[in-house]
């Protein structure tokens, strides 16, 4: 047993471990000053912050609907939003295409409107990553609801709160730590994304090589960039973790 | 519609899980080439035990460099070659076909591109390979040469995945290799301006099967190699 649990840790750690080591500490500074790093990070916090935004205020309504809303198929429809989370991100932007494509099903009805078709786009960006990182946000805060005590949404309901009033400052707070756990996780895989982004969103230089393409292309013509961007990325996953440390990884320790 | 989503989706799957013949018998070896390469190395590998693996020629170079357990290796351009040579990673090099450039368009040509020129068109979508990859630094000279200034919508990074693009309806155009695109989907680009690919393939080094990656070598520079790429199009040596 310890001899696979070793392995496992070993299996785990050692990349991240062969990533430290072939970091170019003395030149990190300068590699990530060059302007494609700097372009590939602000569009990746611009996009990662936007797919957040899509997440959030699409993504709550959803959760509450799920934890509170008892209608034939919700447990059908609760596998099928979380699907994102298990489905290969390159096949989700096949699907993407398919949808919302210059010639998808919708993009070819709504080519002429404002900010279409997506492809291309850094507006695809979001929605590619949106697609991946809702479901995060989906299940961790229809977790917190389902477990809230519902008292004390039906004790503000008799002191005559209105249900979007009580959902503001009854609910939103209770379930506040879900959310954020949720929101941290949606926006770290926002931010990782690559597989449905290139599909969908192709790999332009400041509109849409966000961070994990910008690495992919660098591997190719210059590691150094490219290691220096992939600790940039370890950089924020790590925080994420630290950030949720209280929530989950301190659950079960002695 | 559903016909381009599932061309799509196989076409990504066929590139990303490298596609080999499948044969049981004798030992296997494994072939990194070029994405340009796929299918006139898929046509010469059916029936051999040869499994392939295709990406842009600067991956290659990476896996290469980086140990990956191959026995062969042929890229789109010398350069990348001559990188794994001067390493000592590879043995002597050896030029065994050429390509040329095209400009992809969608079927039937409905944005009635004529030539270099009109891929400058103001609301013209035109996808170009990265510069990082052979196919996008061989489109750069050719537009440079043409003296055109195009604004591409993205930089893939693999020759394919520009022609998938076009193929799929996305992107308007983009400049790929001849073997890209069928005669129909293709706008010539004139010889002046055009530039000439050569692909060099080398045994790697480290091979643990030097006799089976040689004779693959051997077959693809002799007849077999030759009916093959000249089938999908490319010129000989």
């Amino acid at each position: 047993m310890p001899l696979a649990a070793t392995a496992a840790v070993a299996l785990m750690v050692l990349p991240l471990a062969g990533l430290l080591v072939r970091v170019p500490w003395s030149t990190l500074a300068t590699e990530l000053a060059t302007s494609e790093a700097q372009e590939a990070l602000r569009l990746s916090v611009v996009c990662s912050l936007g797919a957040l935004a899509v997440a959030v205020v699409l993504g709550v309504p959803l959760a509450w609907v799920l934890a509170r809303v008892a209608f034939p198929g919700r447990s059908l429809l609760r596998a099928l939003v979380t699907l994102p989370m298990v489905l290969p991100p390159v096949v989700g932007g096949v699907g993407l295409l398919a949808i919302f494509g210059r010639r998808g099903l919708l993009g070819a009805r709504l080519g002429s409107l404002p900010g279409f078709p997506l492809p291309f786009t850094i507006q695809g960006v979001v929605l590619a990553q949106a697609f991946v990182a809702m479901p995060f946000l989906v299940v961790a805060t229809e977790a917190g609801l389902r477990q809230l005590d519902r008292r004390y949404e039906d004790a503000a309901a008799t002191l005559g709160a209105r249900p979007w009033h009580r959902f503001r400052t009854v609910t939103l707070p209770l379930i506040g730590p879900s959310l954020v756990a949720g929101a941290a996780l949606s926006w770290a895989r926002a931010l990782g994304e690559f597989g449905a982004t290139i599909t969908f969103a192709g790999s332009l230089p400041g509109r849409t090589r966000t961070l994990p393409t910008a690495i992919y292309a660098g591997l190719q013509s210059r590691p150094e960039a490219a290691v220096a961007l992939s600790v940039v990325l370890l950089a924020v996953s790590l925080t994420v973790l630290v950030v949720l440390r209280g929530r989950w990884l301190g659950a079960g320790g002695p | 519609m559903r016909r381009t989503v599932a061309a799509l989706l196989a076409a990504t799957l066929a590139t990303a899980c490298s596609a080999g013949a499948s044969t049981p018998s004798g030992p296997r070896i494994t072939v990194l080439a070029a994405a340009s390469l796929t299918e006139a190395f898929e046509d010469l590998g059916r029936g051999a035990a040869v499994t392939f693996s295709f990406a842009g020629s600067q991956q290659l170079v990476a896996q290469v460099g980086a140990g990956a357990p191959v026995d062969v290796v042929a890229t789109a351009d010398p350069d990348a070659m001559d990188r794994l040579a001067r390493a000592g990673l590879v043995n002597t090099p050896r030029t065994f076909a050429a390509n040329r450039l095209t400009i992809a368009v969608r079927s039937g040509n409905p944005e009635r591109i004529q030539g270099l020129a009109d891929l400058a068109r103001d609301g013209l979508k035109v996808v170009l390979a990265d510069p990082a990859v052979p196919a996008g630094r061989y489109a750069r000279q050719v537009l440079e040469r043409a003296g055109v200034r195009v604004r591409p919508v993205s930089l893939e990074l693999d020759v394919k995945a520009v022609a998938r693009k076009v193929a799929a309806g996305e992107a308007d155009a983009g400049i790929v290799y001849t073997t890209d695109v069928a005669a129909g989907s293709a706008v010539a680009i004139p010889d002046a301006s055009n530039v000439v690919a050569t692909f060099p393939v080398a045994v790697v080094r480290a091979s643990t099967d030097r006799a089976a990656a040689e004779a693959f070598v051997d077959r693809l520079l002799g007849q077999p190699g030759r009916a093959a790429l000249s089938a999908r199009g490319f010129l000989l040596p």
